[in-house]
């Protein structure tokens, strides 16, 4: 059922369907939806990091003009226990972490709320916490799998031996920090519960997967649930798990049946409880014979968790598949701390987990005196070294070449600190990027015929700022033959055909392959020339060639940095990036999709950072004074370029995903120009001025 | 956040009156520091007073070919004044380098030089902070520290003073205009902000109620050699790790006069006038920067994240003084 769709409408440059109602203010995004009497709520957070609610004083807070209700752990209505320690807030007493929710004011205005929060005097049976992450500490465990079921560990041959015999070796940690995903729109919510049915705007990366989470764990029917979230201001994977703050607007819509709750976070609370990204210590060890062939690759990769709920980021995954090599290993320990719960941020394990090897393979291409590109191509694999399966397409090589050449790569002096002018010691640096073709099945679509040439195509899939809106009406157009015109989209809605999380990439590929299976299906009932109001609902066929082919999407990223001689001020002048990521569907919203990645990339590179202070438990730079994201002026030159990739094994469309990519190997590439331009080999990042001072 | 009345000031007196007597009354420039405070529980007025709508709008000349900036001109006007770009351009690129244009556009003079500390714990109302709450302890100190002093810190306090265009003002010896109950004072800058000692809570040698009218910044020709440089750990919407602001003044080879200030490493803006003093007289070469710049940070104390402002102060006198020498010297032969 992967029979190729021939691409007439896909792969053109259509505009965004939704950017002119987005830009002039029209898309309603979870909290501008229209609601009669909206209520405000503000969260109580836990100032102790570990202990026991002893006592919540909300007695001046109640009397407050304007205040509807107020919540806490000795007040709140009833979740189903054993469900999600994470999302079980208000049913015992008992604080996991700091800034955890335990409790709320719901008012007329958003600021008695806040008024009334600040009233609330609670105290704590407070125990010792411990958030402290390092490498030697002797708690450190193995998980039984890594996010999200792969194998936590894994042994091919001795690496050990290969490493001790090798010619060439790199052996070095490398460490990434915590960091918060921080999607332009925070974190958004209005609940309203008629007494019999929740409605739900929210800003999620899935309807779906939200309801089927919210029902059960306020035992409803799902049918008695309703998500809607036609705009969603990016999510980054912080919005693809629920989180508690969502379960914390339907308690309070329990308390006031009929009213709508309004919770829109505020950016300091989204560096408290709606997830992020470990932080890693990586210890990486490379061995090649004097030709730079690998011999052995290993990642031993150390990471936290909650003690409240575990997840085992994927870091050690790249290592497994990136590069030929006959030894090899990958391990996974976790630190499980009194910390709130980690979960998915843009690539999670690839992102990270490219990182480290990435800059040691440019420190192994020093060691065999090679240039770091031809490092790469000489270990290219022939299949894909970790299952043995054949690769559906791979042309990381192509992407190196490609990038090598537009970049201007060749030309470079290989010595590192060697080129010095303007006051900038000027360097350059490459780096590899992969992204699996995940996909998960599921997805439903249903194709209707209005009349007069015009089709409706409804499922519940969720635009996240990815341009969902437009793609899937350009798939639906070529799937049934017609022009992207004739095609209407609708999406965003509990009410629509049951769709997947936007997440791992996977939203086109499942989405858009229950579309074609609809309009395949429509056709084959209605033929050519339907009756209006004919109408067809399927679902995603598994993808027959699943454990027949190894499938990932490729990619070479080169880095120009320029590093001020005088303050150590490192800034990028140029990006690129060269992807093979199959046929891509929209030149315009891919473009937008990979430079943002990239961008994120460079803002993981340079500057991103969520300190956690110890002796309190809490990340102390949660504003966006302090915690840098790249400003536009950090982003002089930011090109993204795809070579032509005809792949009939992935799915119908021939796409790969390429939400995700942009953001793999970045940080690699730019820490490797670093090091070209300086001579100073930065293994932690972010890569700050203060490395190059002394 | 709490609920609080808003007057519209319309003379400084009346706002001085109003202000002065009632400890929980404070005046609102541009608001775009008291906002925050406003919403992040650091500050809780009962009575804002707005003085934007004074006669301080200003920025006027002096008889002695200075100029005078009224409190409430906005940074973003101020910077794009022309005296200001060709007389004393450390100040337009002061001004420049901090916030963004949304915020210059509203941000007043008056205000830039009263906005407080960005420090982490400070701007966080469940921690610790001697500054915010009188006699509590430092949360900073034993903490994440990067963006802290290494000069003229305390016990108590190792909070930096945020702004950039004081930085500018104080080494341009400019001076702070302030109405009080009792009369109008005059503050030079670089005495308006205090190192914290025993009483961080005090940014500024004014009293309660004080209002800053105005800023005159005296005649300087030199200062059309001016520089301001400011290292910050992203090109734009950051404070500064460490600037300078420096003007030149080079005769026969030798330093006639110089003026060096220092952001993002104290309390208050940094005048470096144990630099300034060692390099009068002598010749202005690079070494000779170095050496002014060396012994004017011979007693930083830096701490546990930010020992390497030492080193990029010292770095950033010496570039910015040597790119200040080398256009006078273009000066001088054209």
């Amino acid at each position: 059922m992967t029979k190729p769709l021939e691409p007439l409408v896909m792969g053109g440059v259509t505009p965004r369907v939704d950017g002119i109602a987005k830009v002039t203010g029209r898309a309603p995004y979870a909290c501008e939806q229209l609601v009669e009497r909206p209520a405000y709520l503000h969260p109580v957070q836990s100032e102790a990091a570990l202990g026991r609610i002893t006592g919540f004083d909300a007695a001046e807070a109640a009397t407050l003009k304007g205040v509807l209700a107020v919540l806490s752990p000795f007040d709140s209505p009833s979740l189903t226990p054993g469900t999600d320690p994470e999302l079980e807030i208000l049913q015992s007493p008992e604080v996991a972490f700091r800034g955890q929710l335990i409790g709320a004011v719901v008012a007329e205005t958003p600021e008695i709320a806040r008024q009334a929060a600040g009233l609330i005097s609670v105290d704590y049976e407070v125990r010792e916490h411990d958030t402290a992450f390092s490498a030697d500490r002797d708690d450190l465990y193995k998980p039984d799998v890594v996010n999200p079921s792969f194998a936590t560990d894994t042994l091919t041959g001795d690496p050990d031996r290969a490493f001790a015999a090798a010619e060439r070796a790199v052996d070095a940690v490398y460490t990434t920090p915590m960091y918060h995903n921080n999607p332009m729109e925070p974190h958004a919510t209005i609940a309203v519960w008629s007494g019999e049915t929740l409605t739900l705007y929210d800003s999620t990366q899935g309807v779906h997967p939200l309801r089927r989470t919210i029902a059960e764990l306020f035992g409803l029917a799902e049918d008695d649930v309703r998500v809607v979230a036609p705009f969603v201001g990016g999510g980054f994977g912080s919005k693809g798990k629920p989180h508690a703050n969502t379960v914390l607007a339907v308690l309070a819509a329990l308390r006031l049946p009929g009213r709508a709750v309004k919770f829109a976070l505020t950016r300091q609370q989204m560096f408290s409880f709606v997830g992020y990204r470990t932080p890693t210590i990586q210890h990486v060890r490379l061995a090649a014979d004097a030709s730079g062939r690998l011999t052995s690759i290993s990642n031993d990769v150390i990471e936290q968790t909650a003690k409240l709920k575990e997840f085992a980021e994927q870091t050690g995954l790249p290592a497994r598949s990136m590069y030929a090599a006959e030894n090899r290993r990958t391990t996974h320990r976790l630190a499980a701390l009194d910390v709130a719960v980690p979960s998915w941020m843009r690539a999670p394990g690839e992102c990270p987990g490219m990182f480290a090897p990435e800059v040691a393979m440019d420190e192994l291409a020093e060691a065999c005196r090679m240039d770091p590109v031809e490092l790469r191509v000489r270990n290219e694999p022939d299949v894909d070294p970790e299952s043995g399966l054949p690769f559906s397409s791979r042309n990381l090589v192509a992407c190196l070449r490609d990038g090598a050449h537009r970049f201007g790569w060749y030309g470079r002096q290989p010595l590192p600190r060697s080129i010095l002018h303007d006051g900038c010691w000027w360097g350059t640096g490459v780096a590899s990027s992969v992204y699996p073709v995940n996909q998960s099945p599921g997805s439903a679509a249903t194709v209707r015929f209005l009349g007069e040439g015009r089709y409706e195509v409804r499922i519940g899939a969720v635009d996240i700022g990815t341009g969902a809106w437009t793609v899937l009406g350009q798939i639906a157009a070529d799937a049934l033959g017609v022009g992207y015109g004739d095609v209407s989209v609708d999406i965003g809605d509990t009410n629509l055909p049951w769709a997947s999380v936007a997440g791992g990439s996977s939203g086109t590929t499942n989405w858009g392959s229950a579309i074609v299976a609809a309009a395949r299906a429509f056709r084959d009932e209605h033929g050519a020339d339907p009756a209006p109001g004919s109408e067809v609902t399927a679902t995603q066929q598994d993808n027959p060639n699943t454990g027949r082919y190894a499938m990932s999407a490729y990619g070479a990223q080169f880095a120009e940095v320029a590093v001020d001689v005088d303050t150590g001020e490192v800034r990028v002048t140029r990006l690129l990036g060269v992807f093979a990521a199959g046929r891509i569907l929209n030149p315009k919203t891919a473009r937008s999709q990979l430079i943002g990645g990239m961008t994120m990339g460079l803002s993981m590179a340079l500057h991103e950072h969520s300190v956690l202070d110890n002796r309190f438990g809490f990340v102390v730079n949660h504003d966006f004074a302090e915690y840098h994201i790249a400003s536009c002026a950090d982003v002089a030159s930011v090109e993204a370029r795809w070579i032509d990739e005809e792949d009939p094994y992935v799915n119908p469309m021939g796409s790969k995903g390429i939400g995700e990519i942009g953001i793999v190997g970045t940080a690699a590439a730019i820490a490797n120009a670093v090091y070209h331009a300086t001579g100073v080999r930065v293994r932690d990042l972010p890569i700050t001025a203060d490395r190059f001072l002394e | 956040m709490i609920p609080f009345d808003y007057q519209r000031a319309t003379d400084a007196d009346t706002a001085v009156a109003t202000v002065a007597p009632n400890p929980r009354a404070t005046f609102l420039g541009g608001g775009t520091n008291l906002v925050d405070h406003l919403k992040l529980g650091i500050a809780e007025p009962e009575l804002v007073v707005d003085v934007t709508h004074l006669p301080f709008d200003r920025v006027e000349p002096l008889d002695d070919g200075g100029l005078r900036i009224g409190a409430g001109v906005r940074n973003s006007d101020l910077a794009a004044d022309p005296r200001v770009r060709v007389r004393y351009p450390v100040l337009a690129q002061a001004l420049l380098s901090g916030a963004s244009w949304q915020l210059r556009n509203l941000a007043t003079t008056g205000g830039n030089l009263l906005q407080r500390t960005r420090c982490e714990y400070f701007q966080d109302v469940t921690t610790p902070c001697g500054k915010r709450e009188p006699g509590q302890s430092c949360s900073a100190i034993g903490g994440y520290t990067r963006n802290h002093a290494i000069l003229g810190a305390s016990p108590r306090c190792v909070a930096v003073h945020p702004s950039d265009m004081a930085v500018a003002l104080v080494a341009l010896d400019a001076v702070v205009h302030v109405r009080t109950r009792e009369g109008n004072h005059a503050v030079p800058v670089a005495d308006l902000h205090r190192l914290p000692g025993e009483h961080p809570e005090w940014d500024t040698v004014l009293g309660h109620g004080d209002l800053i009218t105005g800023v005159d910044v005296p005649s300087l020709p030199f200062a059309e050699t001016s520089r301001y440089r400011k290292a910050r750990d992203r090109a734009s919407y950051a404070f500064a790790l460490v600037s300078v602001a420096a003007a030149l003044d080079v005769a026969d080879g030798l330093v006639r006069d110089v003026r060096i200030a220092l952001g993002g490493v104290a309390h208050k803006p940094w005048r470096a006038r144990l630099a300034e003093q060692a390099l009068i007289g002598r010749r202005a070469v690079a070494g000779e920067f170095r050496a002014a710049a060396t012994a004017e940070l011979a007693d930083a104390q830096p701490l546990p994240d930010n020992g390497f402002k030492v080193p990029m102060a010292r770095n950033m006198i010496v570039a910015v003084l040597s790119e200040l020498a080398g256009e006078e010297r273009r000066d001088e032969t054209t």
